[in-house]
């Protein structure tokens, strides 16, 4: 085309990013790749095709990995871990250095590479995936190096098995990789069978910057290779970012297998737009939202929630600039929008576009068409959406985004909240008032004020409810591959056999006053559903009493009783503190009667004694903490603040241990209610007497209605129904070993997040307050720009 | 006249651009804007990254930059002369081998308008004469507007009397950082008037209003006042044309247009050094305005050095090697 052509059209014309070097690269492998194991590459083995998505065209042969292979790995990374962990923190951060400087020089080859292997258009990788990669290894460096001071107490996990999707290869392998070494684990990683290219041209620059043998494993394949990584026995932490559905088949494998778990998965993220939002700010925000990666983003803000005022005049802006996107080869400079990872995806967005259409969505589309080579899908609004139709509750992971309307911020609110995800929300208004409220009451571990898509390696990242559980980035993300350093367990308490079926007579002419211990419901003492008691034996196998048999029916009751309560969340931390305190007074009070009562149960009248003091002390811990367990503001690089707000998990299920039956109930329920949670508590199954005693000083406490509950009975079928019920958002199990693998199948139905208590779990006579306070939270970071 | 390669300038579709007539003030425009700053500067930062020209592309760009570009003298030491070499310049601003190296007929790529202050403009339009390139005018107390009321007006009147046929007006910023948009609405309309037939670009001054809301507000009430074009700076303010507030009066005035239907101009002054900047305000019309903004009738870029920059870029696209300031005419 001439100038003089050129001139009068005034069209952009094409602008092509050169691919030679990564082709280069590509053909110096002969196009055939190996797995990574112990610093080498293996020969290439059985392969597959990797095809590049803006052709269709196959690019490269990868290496399906076998049993063995996997096997290899993980032996590797296993014989690396103990002199990488004993290596200084220094010695680590030299080499994660290392790795960001290496890629950092190397930055449009991985750039083009990942464009060519994954179909997302260069301006993203050169301008985001590559900048955010470098990022996270540079701070990652940073936290090798000061984690022995800013995280004493703490040791890595082992070997780490991680599993990565294929819409952010190297972001993803940067988050999961960056971390794991930084605090002293080896790795073990999978990269998605459509995207393993670039992951291996890392592996090459872990190589080179002389990176000891085995403490990165790259090895590639399907999902038969990810589940050998989850089910082998030899891996100690399974990290997983991909589908709810496979996150869900990763929490059932894992069951009972002690692997330490984070999950990282899908969304229907709200973009929450109010009538005092810069609407054209809005719209690029939109843009950046969901047509940003094809819309093939876990936190992609697929759910538009416009005012009704202002609902016309937004969607008219946004279909104008939907005119002026620009979808082609990725490869092209001035592209918005490159290609559909396979076809398969792109018929799961075509099907579920056409299921939307079905169901009364006006679909609205720009005039232009996409290339025909390749698997393309146009920028796509689906408007006449309500929260019923299926496009508004399902993960549709494509450039589709939908649009429903909201009358009041209360509406907003509750259309934001309506759905199984909590990953992201994005929430635009000029009105800060408006703006922070909304970002409070959404449930999501991320919400963007008047922006969207922002991250940052200082900044955790994951979900709320079925988006997963741990986070990403931060000091909360490195949580996710440290533990405690484990105490000494105590001995467990054995099980007794029933003596004479005869309550004791205290000897003397009268016979007790007999009580009825009932279940703690709602702030009432309720009888079991059941209508059946269970006995309870003293230390010699005498009958002591009798409590409720709680059922399914109770724990029911119980769940929205807690659920009822969760205003609690919203009570300031002092008046939780006070409440805390007060309980200790009141405890205190009566500790005689309970030492004798714990003395008579467990037939250890001297360190029962010790027992209720502790439990005051611990009522103590928690009312201190209440208040002062705070959040931080994370040094992310843009010009906001980044708020990382400890939140409550919401209704906690807390299942108690057998031993310390005072002091197991008390640790359990000061720090979750002291951090606003509401919770079910299943007491020790063997000693329940001394929390049904605890009825009466909750009583006398000023416990709202509600907040706490207990129900005493057989603790694994009762664990098993809080496990399973989808309006429990977290669950403690204290219990026996034996019972945990039910418990963590059983999560599987909401993926709520599950502690077994770590190091704590067998001997609560220790307290790491900090360590209980954060499972009793969970983050969400608000991103909150500023400028006049 | 010469014969204009492109749709750019023709001139009869200048005279169907109906003319904002601008209409009386209401309270509504001002109260409704709403600018977030980082969301705007996250749309600047970004779109450089998200638009590019090569090649041919990129010549023909530059050379449509050219086509709107005020080349602009405002010094207290302008004479005659160093006016008549200017003009000389706007009406042959690329060497004759370069545009017949680009395939574009010699002569027909022409600057957008010739800026002077009034001193001057007779001297400029004498230098113009028998082309249809405008003299504009900086006028009504240019730079600060700190002039009275009735000077300012006649400061008009007698520039558009000596042959100018744009306007370039200051307004007062103090009425805008009092929030006196009554005050202003009416002063931007006596302007207006002043000019006649001359087209009026208003000076809204963003470095000195504070906030992106002011300039977006500003814009607003220059436009309901009749301006014909909104424009970011006089270039003595210490900060002048940015892409954040460029981004914002662009957004006023799609708003604009897409309430009254009219299309009301853009002009960035101050600091468009190079071919580079010049692309990305093009870039930046043609995303958030579209291409009927891409013409001189609607776009004019105020710069003085711009043009030298973007000449060496042509000869570079032209010969593969990097070009010499000294190797092109001076204006």
């Amino acid at each position: 085309m001439s100038v003089a052509e050129i001139l009068e059209t005034m069209d952009y014309g094409p602008a092509p990013e050169a691919a030679g070097p990564a082709n280069a690269w590509l053909d110096a492998h002969q196009r055939r790749f190996g797995l990574f194991i112990k610093g080498e590459f293996t020969a290439p083995g059985t392969t597959f095709e990797s095809v590049n998505p803006a052709t269709g065209a196959p690019i490269a042969r990868i290496t399906q990995a076998s049993s063995a292979d996997v096997d290899a790995a993980v032996a590797a990374a296993r014989r690396a871990f103990r002199p990488w962990a004993q290596l200084s923190g220094h010695a680590r951060a030299r080499y994660l250095y290392a790795i960001a400087r290496r890629i950092q020089r190397h930055s449009r080859l991985f750039s083009v590479l990942e464009t060519l292997d994954n179909g997302k258009p260069i301006r993203e990788t050169r301008d985001i995936d590559v900048p955010l990669m470098v990022r996270h290894f540079y701070h990652h460096a940073g936290w090798a190096q000061v984690r022995d001071t800013a995280l004493p107490g703490f040791e890595p996990l082992g070997v780490a098995g991680q599993i990565i999707p294929w819409n952010f290869p190297l972001l993803m392998l940067a988050w999961k990789i960056a971390p794991a070494l930084a605090a002293g684990n080896t790795v073990v990683l999978k990269p998605a069978e459509w995207t393993s290219l670039t992951a291996l041209l890392f592996a090459e620059i872990c190589r080179d910057a002389g990176l000891p043998p085995g403490v990165v494993n790259i090895i590639t394949g399907d999902g038969k290779v990810g589940e050998l990584i989850v089910n082998h026995k030899g891996v100690d932490k399974i990290a997983f970012t991909g589908s709810t559905d496979v996150g869900r088949r990763i929490r059932s494998a894992t069951a009972g297998s002690g692997k330490r778990l984070s999950l990282e998965l899908g969304g229907k993220s709200p973009f929450v737009v109010f009538d005092t939002a810069d609407l054209d700010s809005v719209v690029e925000g939109i843009v950046d939202a969901i047509w940003f990666n094809q819309g093939q983003v876990c936190c992609a803000g697929s759910r538009l929630l416009v005012q009704e005022s202002v609902a016309d005049k937004l969607l008219n802006r946004l279909r104008a600039r939907m005119d002026k996107l620009r979808v082609g080869d990725p490869l092209d400079k001035s592209v918005d929008i490159g290609a559909i990872i396979a076809p398969k995806q792109l018929e799961k967005i075509q099907q579920l576009v056409e299921q939307g259409r079905s169901e009364g969505a006006t679909l609205w589309q720009p005039a232009w068409a996409c290339p025909k080579d390749g698997y393309f899908y146009p920028p796509t609004l689906l408007t006449d959406v309500a929260p019923a139709s299926t496009v508004a509750q399902v993960e549709i992971f494509g450039p589709v985004l939908v649009s429903m309307t909201f009358r009041t911020p209360a509406e907003a609110i509750a259309l934001a909240n309506n759905t199984r995800y909590g990953l992201a929300a994005s929430v635009w208004s000029e009105d800060i008032n408006v703006a922070l409220d909304a970002a409070r009451q959404i449930k999501a571990g991320v919400v963007w004020v008047n922006c969207t898509n922002q991250f940052d390696a200082a900044s955790g990242f994951g979900g709320y409810r079925e988006s997963g559980f741990g986070r990403e980035g931060g000091k909360e993300g490195l949580y996710e591959y440290l533990k405690p350093v484990a105490a000494a367990a105590l001995v467990a308490a054995p099980a007794r056999k029933a003596a004479a079926r005869k309550l004791a007579a205290a000897g003397g002419s009268l016979p007790d006053v007999d009580r009825t211990p009932k279940l703690f419901i709602g702030g009432k003492q309720v009888r079991p559903d059941s209508g059946y008691s269970r006995t309870v034996l003293d230390a010699r196998g005498k009958a002591l009493g009798e409590v409720g048999a709680g059922n399914r029916k109770d724990i029911r009751n119980a769940v929205e009783a807690a659920r009822a309560a969760d205003k609690w969340a919203g009570t300031s931390a002092h008046a939780r503190a006070q409440i805390l305190y007060y309980l200790a007074e009141n405890l205190d009070t009566r500790a005689a009667e309970f030492a004798q009562r714990i003395g008579a149960m467990t037939g250890d009248a001297r360190s029962a004694a010790a027992e209720v003091q502790a439990a005051v002390e611990r009522l103590f811990v928690f009312a201190a903490w209440a208040d002062k367990y705070d959040g931080a503001v994370h040094h992310t690089p843009q010009r906001n603040v980044t708020l990382a707000m400890p939140e409550a998990v919401g209704t906690l299920a807390l299942i108690c241990p057998d031993e310390l039956p005072l002091l197991g109930l008390v640790t359990l329920i000061a720090p979750a209610i002291a951090q606003g949670n509401t919770v079910i508590a299943v007491p020790s199954e063997l000693h329940p007497l001394a929390s049904t005693d605890f009825y009466q000083v909750l009583e006398t406490s000023d416990v709202p209605a509600g907040v706490i509950n207990i129900v005493t009975g057989a603790r694994a079928e009762l664990a098993e129904v809080l496990a399973a019920h989808m309006d429990v958002d977290g669950l403690w199990y204290f219990g026996p070993q034996s019972g945990r693998a039910a418990v963590e199948r059983a999560s599987c139905s909401n993926l709520k997040q599950l502690w077994a208590g770590g190091a704590h779990n067998s001997n609560l006579w220790q307290c790491d307050a900090q360590e209980f306070l954060r499972h009793a939270t969970q983050i969400k970071n608000i991103w909150v720009p500023y400028g006049a | 006249m010469l014969s204009h390669v492109g749709a750019a300038a023709a001139p009869e579709q200048q005279q169907t651009e109906r003319r904002n007539p601008g209409g009386t003030f209401d309270a509504a425009w001002v109260d409704a804007q709403r600018v977030n700053r980082s969301a705007v500067e996250r749309r600047v930062a970004t779109l450089a990254g998200r638009r590019t020209v090569k090649k041919q592309w990129q010549a023909a760009w530059l050379l449509r930059a050219i086509q709107t570009i005020d080349l602009t003298t405002l010094a207290g030491d302008d004479t005659p002369g160093n006016v008549q070499r200017l003009c000389q310049k706007a009406l042959h601003p690329v060497r004759t081998d370069l545009m017949e190296a680009l395939g574009v007929p010699a002569g027909s790529i022409q600057a957008g308008a010739v800026c002077v202050y009034h001193a001057l403009v007779a001297d400029a339009v004498a230098a113009l004469h028998g082309s249809s390139l405008p003299v504009a005018a900086v006028s009504t107390g240019f730079p600060a507007g700190q002039t009275p009321q009735p000077l300012k007006l006649r400061e008009i009147e007698a520039s558009v009397a000596a042959g100018a046929r744009e306007i370039d007006i200051v307004i007062s910023r103090r009425l805008v950082l009092t929030a006196d948009w009554v005050a202003l609405h009416a002063e931007v309309a006596s302007f207006r008037q002043a000019c006649g037939t001359a087209h009026m670009k208003t000076i809204i001054a963003t470095g000195d209003l504070g906030t992106l809301a002011n300039v977006s507000r500003a814009s607003m009430v220059c436009m309901l006042g009749g301006a014909d074009f909104i424009k970011t700076s006089t270039g003595k303010e210490a900060t002048n044309a940015t892409l954040a507030v460029s981004l914002v009066m662009l957004r006023a005035i799609r708003e604009y247009h897409e309430q009254t239907g009219c299309r009301v101009g853009f002009k960035p002054a101050g600091g468009i050094r190079t071919a580079r900047h010049a692309l990305d305000w093009l870039i930046l019309v043609k995303e958030e305005l579209g291409d009927a903004w891409l013409q001189p009738h609607l776009l004019r870029l105020g710069a003085s050095a711009l043009l030298t920059d973007i000449e060496r870029q042509l000869e570079h696209h032209v010969t593969g090697s990097y070009s010499a300031a000294f190797r092109h005419p001076m204006g």
